[in-house]
């Protein structure tokens, strides 16, 4: 795969029979021997480690004190960032002027810095656009010399604390900087799974060690890029330059809940973000159309670009879709008018041509099973 | 049994082929969860789309590997797709087809020719 970056594990990835495919500029694996289904179920009843190095991890580092930077990192997003407490990490929103997304990111309040997870296909453009717009506040640092794992699942605390005893005392989006054998971790309790779990941190040159340490137990199993999808679907999450870009306001896209009070109108710091017109706007009045889930009656998926009618009228379109192996049942997600957003409303899907029957419905299809 | 480039695996049943894809196959597609069978006493030439199977991942077809019509299909799957990847060489047969010469099959690869094929 000539032209691709290639994981600090790759090597492991192979030795573990995953197929490698290309995704968002690297060899990644896409599923392991298992298969997509049971790699899908083991991480619902147990743990699931995954390799998500290809994720920007960037280093916000204050030049004017960390209040400055919160400030100016709020310029970017319709999120409170000030009011972030350290040890505390937060789903955030870059926008642009149109009120669209550039790309959604984790970020933690680490002290004396903030610590950003950005997507492998927007980190060149989110490192150009943080540090053109933050250079009076910020010096903006790509960490490259560090993993990032995830370790997803009901079991994901009993196998992690084996090495972290500390990370027990995590709860949902507390982040925190812990040692294993001589090398400094950052945690947090997150992911993108719907389960609890944790992303890990882990310098490069002490990955290997620490993966071998996790896949040696009996409850861990290593999940490919395929059921991360499956699962992140099930648990209602957008996949950017699928579910959510330049062309989704955060009101349309469901995302209303990550945008605090604080920057909403009547809030100390409402607007001041890209495209804050639109999207105040939208949070008073609500959008025109907005993303829901999709329960196909059959069993036919109903995949991304699936069109759907109601009557004869073309309605809008499926951005992600498939199978729910926790649900043994087609899902989709898709933007339609708020008029037939509700709950239960019955539209018809063409696949293959033909028009099938589906039903909207609340996400996520299958609730979280985060630690509060 | 014999076998196309596309990985189906045809059966003479007496004056009958039956049609199925090999192990290669269903192990590449992963998962099966859908199987959208045709018609039967659909008419079909060699290189039509003939089933859909879709797993986890995405859709795949299956083509008609000679001139004939279906005339039966293995409603089975349809509620247990997973059959596929259980027994892709015997219960999980797609459709039976008939055929107006079965001489068609002598251009097919014989298993020898087959597993060089995929190596």
């Amino acid at each position: 795969m000539a032209g691709l970056l290639r994981l600090g594990l790759h090597d492991l990835h192979v030795a573990l029979g995953g197929r490698m495919v290309p995704f968002a500029g690297y060899e990644m694996p896409v599923q392991y021997p298992a298969g997509v289904m049971r790699e899908h179920l083991h991480t619902r009843s147990a743990a699931g480690l995954f390799d998500v190095s290809h994720m920007g991890q960037v280093l916000l580092i204050p030049k004017q004190g960390m209040e400055a930077l919160a400030l100016g990192f709020e310029t970017l997003m319709p999120v409170d960032v000030l009011g972030l407490k350290e040890g505390r990490q937060r789903y955030g929103l870059l926008t642009n002027n149109d009120g669209g997304i550039l790309d959604d990111l984790m970020f933690a309040n680490r002290g004396d810095h903030l610590f950003v997870v950005v997507n492998a296909a927007c980190k060149a453009d989110d490192i150009a656009h943080m540090t053109t717009n933050l250079s009076e506040v910020a010096e903006v640092r790509a960490v490259t010399d560090r993993a990032l794992l995830a370790l997803q699942g009901p079991l994901a605390e009993l196998a992690l604390e084996r090495l972290v005893p500390e990370v027990a005392g995590l709860r949902f989006m507390d982040q925190g900087t812990f040692e294993w054998e001589g090398a400094e971790l950052w945690i947090s309790r997150s992911g993108y799974t719907g389960e609890d779990g944790f992303e890990i941190s882990v310098p490069d040159i002490a990955a290997l060690g620490f993966a071998d340490m996790l896949l040696a137990m009996e409850e861990v199993a290593p999940i490919g890029l395929g059921a991360r999808d499956s699962l992140r679907l099930e648990a209602g999450l957008c996949l950017y330059g699928h579910d959510i870009d330049t062309s989704t306001s955060p009101v349309e896209a469901d995302l209303g809940w990550a945008i605090q009070k604080a920057r909403r109108p009547g809030g100390v710091r409402a607007g001041g973000f890209p495209g804050a017109g639109r999207i105040l706007s939208e949070l008073e009045t609500g959008a025109a159309r907005r993303r829901v889930g999709l329960r196909p009656e059959g069993r036919a998926p109903m995949r991304e670009g699936t069109e759907l009618f109601s009557g004869d009228a073309a309605v809008g379109r499926v951005t992600s879709g498939g199978f729910g192996p926790s649900l043994e049942a087609p899902i989709a997600m898709a933007y339609v008018p708020a008029a037939l957003a509700a709950p239960g409303t019955k539209l018809e899907g063409e696949v293959r041509g033909k028009r099938l029957p589906v039903i909207t419905c609340e996400l996520p299809f299958r609730a979280s099973t985060y630690k509060r | 049994m014999k076998y196309t480039k596309e990985h189906e695996w045809l059966r003479v049943e007496g004056d009958l082929v039956v049609v199925g894809i090999t192990e290669h196959a269903a192990t590449a597609l992963g998962d099966v969860v859908f199987v959208e069978l045709p018609e039967t006493e659909t008419v079909v030439a060699t290189g039509d789309e003939v089933v859909v199977i879709e797993s986890v991942k995405a859709a795949s077809d299956i083509l008609a590997p000679v001139d004939g019509e279906i005339v039966a299909v293995n409603s089975k799957l349809a509620d247990n797709p997973g059959l596929v990847n259980e027994d892709p060489l015997g219960a999980a047969w797609f459709f039976k087809m008939r055929v107006d010469d079965l001489a068609v099959l002598d251009d097919l690869m014989d298993e020898d020719e087959y597993y060089e094929m995929i190596g």
